[in-house]
């Protein structure tokens, strides 16, 4: 899109030569990813934000049309890289349904536990970066020491720090091991204490509550209008959390150690303590679902024909091969059902959900992603106008965009 | 009273066609009435929120009659209830009513649809392409449109910073 030329009169013929437009992005360093503003500005103040986004799109739902249920988590991994796995948990927990597979005991708990530490990890990216966009660089590195010990459980887990791929039709890629678990107590343990030191630093930080309070105000009918969930929703006051309100994988037994957070502020304030609070419910689901993990196989049996069976059961049992070969020459594969269906969990920024059509064969006829990304930055110019161009940060921060979920 | 059957005693027999698969309540409603139906569950059934809105392409899909299906999933959010609404449109000229004015956010869900499948929706104060250049001529997400593309990338115009 243009820039777009600024009306030298308005409507009633005032004069209006004094607005100017600024080009905002798409390389700047408050914009943390590719996205790009107009912004239609009178003296300091904007007067109109017209976001042009589509940089970063690269076709991931025609991609999922061509790549079959496994193939396309490593493409699912790759929307909200921030906390990818809950991506995954997405992605194959709507297949599974679309499919009726029910999963393992251990699969829902162990899954359960990487979302939780995605959500913890997105939130703490997201409360430090609007801490270093509005000038307070200690929360940050407090931030990205703990994001360091979740990517160190998730690259014990999965083999791979940034972009998992863990999860397989009907289960996981594996088990994990002793370690993961000694891993994931002492995270839960150690964790509250940095909480404590990044609530330090910014909760009554008069810069940084100057600079959020009563900024960005969405109201709670505005908010369930613009289709907003997650901590943004809860943030002005909607009570709704997917993990209560249509408890998946390990939610329905973890449910009395959790709470949802909510804030009637509807501000960027409201929206940074809302994510505080929550990184702490989440540490009570991983500290309850640590400990109750259950014992057994973490994908269902190689007899269900779906699931992939490991290396040595391929290499050494004449079922196993037979099943490998099943599941990965293009004229095989899975079976589905000639149906559609919207699955949908509760990631770190919102409701994520899927829309696949199936047409029996084993790839998607349309993967229909729902992200929350793209919804909230819809938001944008509404909560923007009238405010200081040094607000953008805060207000950009706080509804928390990344750009390759937002543009696909 | 189902909500089918308050669709079809507001709207006519027939109106609404519901089905079920696993935890998913959805209705089918022909074209002409989708905007009366979604205003009518808008207003008078508690469906305040548009959660998601998808658009799909059945060329060659097993048993489709028409060609292009738009999925409305609506959220209500005080009892937590899902409906899926869904409507056919068809070539040459689909086209489907805006509910922008019912829901703030299916603005950009809109634009998104006219982008990838080139569906237009009748009363949307703002459409354009969302995610794709401008100059971009073709709907990607159709599936007549190849994995690989035509090659539109070599043929949009190239902006110099003199004549931006």
């Amino acid at each position: 899109m243009p820039l777009e030329a600024v009306a030298s009169q308005d409507e009633t013929g005032t004069d209006q030569e004094f607005l100017y437009t600024l080009n905002f992005g798409p390389q700047h360093p408050a914009t943390h990813t590719t996205l790009r503003l107009i912004l239609t500005l009178d003296g300091e103040t904007i007067v109109r934000a017209v976001p042009d986004i589509g940089f970063l799109h690269s076709g991931f739902e025609k991609l999922g049309e061509d790549l079959d249920f496994n193939q396309y988590v490593t493409i699912v991994d790759r929307m909200n890289y921030v906390s990818p796995i809950a991506n995954e948990m997405s992605w194959h927990g709507t297949v599974e349904k679309l499919m009726g597979i029910e999963v393992t005991p251990r699969c829902r708990y162990i899954r359960t536990i990487l979302a939780e530490l995605a959500r913890i990890g997105d939130h703490l990216l997201c409360v430090g970066a609007v801490a270093l966009d509005l000038g307070g660089l200690t929360a940050f590195l407090y931030a990205f020491n703990e994001r360091e010990k979740i990517y160190d459980i998730m690259e014990n887990a999965s083999g791979q720090r940034f972009h998992p791929s863990y999860t397989r039709v009907g289960g996981l890629m594996n088990d994990v091991n002793d370690q993961f678990v000694e891993q994931v107590r002492s995270f839960v343990k150690t964790f509250p204490k940095a909480h404590a030191d990044v609530c330090r630093l910014l909760n009554k930080n008069k810069i940084f509550i100057d600079r959020t309070k009563g900024v960005g105000v969405l109201t709670r009918e505005e908010a369930i209008n613009r289709s907003c969930t997650g901590p943004i929703a809860r943030a002005s006051g909607v009570a709704r959390d997917l993990r209560k309100d249509e408890p998946y994988l390990a939610y329905p037994d973890l449910q009395s150690s959790f709470k949802i957070v909510c804030s009637n502020g509807g501000d960027c304030l409201a929206r940074y303590l809302v994510r505080m609070g929550e990184m702490l419910e989440s540490v009570n689901i991983i500290a309850a679902a640590i400990e109750n993990l259950p014992g057994g196989p973490v994908s269902i049996g190689t007899d269900s024909n779906v699931v992939i069976p490991d290396k040595s059961a391929t290499y050494r049992s004449i079922e196993g091969l037979i099943q490998h070969f099943e599941l990965f020459m293009w004229n095989r594969r899975f079976e589905t059902p000639v149906e559609e269906v919207y699955g949908a969990t509760e990631t770190a920024n919102g409701e994520l959900g899927f829309y696949i059509v199936a047409d029996g064969s084993a790839k998607a006829w349309r993967a229909r992603t729902r992200p929350p990304s793209f919804i909230h930055f819809a938001l944008f110019p509404h909560l923007m106008e009238g405010h200081q161009i040094s607000d953008v940060p805060a207000v950009l921060g706080s509804l928390n965009i990344i750009a390759a979920e937002l543009d696909r | 009273m189902t909500h089918a059957e308050a669709i079809d005693a507001k709207f006519g027999t027939g109106s609404a066609q519901p089905t079920d698969f696993r935890d998913n309540k959805r209705i089918a409603v022909p074209v002409e009435k989708i905007y009366g139906v979604l205003a009518h569950l808008h207003t008078h059934r508690g469906f305040d929120m548009l959660c998601d809105l998808a658009g799909i392409d059945y060329l060659g899909y097993p048993d489709a009659i028409d060609r292009y299906g738009i999925v409305y999933a609506l959220t209500n959010t005080v009892t937590g209830e899902r409906l899926f609404v869904k409507t056919f449109v068809n070539d040459p000229d689909p086209e489907v009513p805006s509910v922008v004015d019912l829901w703030e956010g299916a603005n950009w869900m809109e634009r998104e649809v006219f982008d990838m499948f080139g569906v237009t929706f009748a009363g949307h104060p703002d459409l354009r392409r969302i995610l794709l250049p401008d100059e971009f001529t073709s709907f990607p997400l159709r599936k007549d449109y190849p994995l690989r593309g035509y090659g539109e990338r070599h043929n949009l115009p190239t902006v110099t910073r003199a004549e931006s």
